[in-house]
């Protein structure tokens, strides 16, 4: 059962070949089997789970028939959940309950999925490793030494460790593909104000972006129509019709345009990985798919405005944690200012806090127009680079991540080295993008993601390529050894 | 630029922050190492560019001015850490 992908379980739920509360037992006593070694879950809600399963179930037998009906699912613990503790992998947030649920978990549960739990992260979702969570590191399924990459890396090694068949995740500078590609699943990032942020706990606010993570692009395909769409109290959130992604992705791939860039196969990139994406170009030329090189000329700049635009919109968004209205509040403080300082000292880990420093720093007087309007104008050369490739070609191919996972404690001496991890991701959440990464092979036993980047909404078309590289390749269909 | 500990300080104090003395010197040389990542942003001449501030430059919706939510004061306050008969508690900041 807990092979079977979420398009799978919507058919043998159908079927009668399980029911939903079967499924979901099934999977919580994976849950407890594996979380103790894997960490991947936050937090585990078994029995409002298995009620609303057994809810599912009935409204079934009387002749429901949602597609998601019943169909377990995870959430990254970055969505608020009502009367589920959210904690943003934070000790700020140890003992936060919201009274509210995300758009994203409203639009999941009006469509009848069930959420067995809430996946680790990164705190705040800064960080590539998941070793910044207050909850404790994130075992990567393929190799327990490594890291499952982050900032949704619960979300990843969960769908990976087959101990849910999909889970939400965000992605603010690769924090959905760059765990995906570590992990061996796929996972999207849809166009900026394509899913509702209403919920979404908020790290930087231009750049935040939720998307599904599953095995499988159609996985993908049926979760981002389910959690996509106009959302009133989100601001950002663009009031366009939603695609039919399920009926996108059995399109051919005949007379494809597929970019190329030079910047992305360059020294940063290792030479096994390099070939697992030759093999990957090679299966979508059999497809129809023809390939041409192309400029993004910028690119080197992505990492360095990215690092100055996401503290800058975090040191703002994360000032509303004052030990005041929710959150950690320090012990017997003497003064308003002391309460705001302890609390906010005790309450974010270090990651946070040096993000919060630079974020200051570069917008203080003095400063703002050398780090913020500066990043802000590259910013906008990196975009004006897809806009130019986006004329000669559909979509754009290269690898999501510079080396396939690396081992705990491997990257945490050195903030830049970590931030370096980001490099090819980092480009589409600058410009807005929508991006995927699927997996294209495997590197001594540690997969390999491939990234598609697309034209603003053209999610279909990514959903599509993948799928379609997916009917000639088996690398998703891999499980680990271990966890079978 | 090199951040050095006064500096640290400084900002410290703006983000509301209090920080570990033992540690003000890893966060200058870390902050530093940051800032000069940034710095190479300068490399790129940006004069005629303009700023981005949103990645599909969009401009702020507007709606029509009535009340959409309700109040919901009791809940909200559950998750606070001190509240009394709907105020929220905070250390004596008038004399």
């Amino acid at each position: 059962m807990h092979k079977n992908t979420i398009a799978e379980v919507c058919q043998n739920l159908a079927n009668g070949d399980y029911s939903s509360k079967e499924l979901c037992q099934h999977l919580l006593e994976r849950i407890s089997r594996f979380n103790q070694s894997h960490n991947a879950f936050i937090e585990v809600s078994a029995d409002a789970a298995l009620s609303s399963a057994e809810a599912a179930d009935q409204l079934r037998a009387k002749g429901a028939n949602a597609p998601l009906l019943g169909v377990p699912i995870a959430h990254k613990d970055i969505f608020c959940t009502e009367g589920i503790r959210t904690s943003c992998g934070s000790r700020m947030l140890e003992n936060f309950v919201p009274p509210y649920n995300a758009t994203v978990v409203e639009k999941f549960n009006a469509a009848g999925t069930i959420c067995l739990g809430k996946t680790n992260m990164d705190e705040f979702a800064m960080g590539s490793s998941n070793e910044n969570s207050y909850f404790g590191s994130v075992a990567n399924p393929w190799d327990t030494d490594r890291v499952p990459g982050g900032s949704s890396g619960g979300s990843a090694a969960a769908v990976a460790a087959r101990l849910v068949p999909a889970t939400t995740g965000t992605d603010t500078g690769g924090s959905i593909r760059q765990p995906a590609a570590f992990c061996g699943i796929t996972g999207i990032k849809p166009t900026y104000g394509r899913v509702s942020r209403y919920g979404m706990i908020a790290f930087a606010s231009s750049l935040d972006q939720g998307g599904p993570m599953a095995t499988t692009a159609e996985d993908c395909a049926l979760l981002l129509e389910a959690m996509s769409g106009f959302d009133e109290r989100d601001s950002t959130c663009i009031d366009r019709p939603v695609e039919r992604y399920i009926d996108a992705i059995d399109q051919s791939l005949n007379g494809l345009k597929v970019g190329l860039p030079r910047e992305y196969f360059s020294a940063e990139l290792s030479a096994p990985i390099a070939a697992a994406l030759q093999q990957a170009i090679e299966a979508l030329q059999k497809l129809g798919a023809t390939f041409v090189d192309i400029d993004l000329k910028n690119q080197s700049l992505a990492v360095p405005a990215y690092y100055v635009v996401a503290p800058a919109e975090c040191s703002s968004n994360l000032s509303r944690f004052d030990g005041v209205r929710y959150g950690h509040r320090c012990e017997s403080p003497v003064d308003l200012e002391d309460l705001y300082k302890r609390s906010r000292a005790e309450g974010f880990g270090r990651e946070v806090k040096r993000r919060i420093l630079i974020g200051t720093y570069a917008l203080s007087a003095g400063y703002y127009d050398a780090y913020y309007i500066k990043a802000q104008k590259v910013r906008n050369l990196i975009s004006q680079d897809f806009a130019r490739a986006f004329e000669q070609v559909d979509v754009i191919l290269g690898p999501t991540t510079p080396t396939t996972a690396f081992k705990h404690g491997e990257n945490s001496d050195d903030p830049v080295a970590m931030y370096l991890n980001d490099i090819f991701t980092i480009p589409a959440n600058l410009a807005g993008l929508p991006a995927l990464s699927a997996p294209c092979g495997f590197v001594e036993g540690l997969p390999v993601g491939l990234q598609l980047v697309g034209n603003y909404f053209d999610e279909g078309r990514l959903l599509n390529i993948a799928h379609q590289y997916q009917q000639v390749t088996d690398w998703h269909r891999q499980i680990p050894a271990g966890v079978e | 630029m090199a951040v050095d500990e006064k500096t640290v300080a400084q900002v410290a104090h703006l983000a509301r922050l209090s920080i570990d003395e033992n540690r003000v010197t890893e966060y200058a040389d870390e902050m530093s190492k940051v800032l000069a990542l940034a710095e190479t942003m300068n490399d790129i001449n940006t004069d005629n560019v303009e700023p981005m501030a949103h990645p599909t430059h969009a401009v702020q919706r507007l709606r029509e001015d009535k009340v959409t939510e309700t109040s919901q004061r009791e809940a909200f306050q559950q998750c606070a850490p001190s509240v009394e008969e709907g105020y929220y508690l905070v250390p004596q900041v008038i004399e």
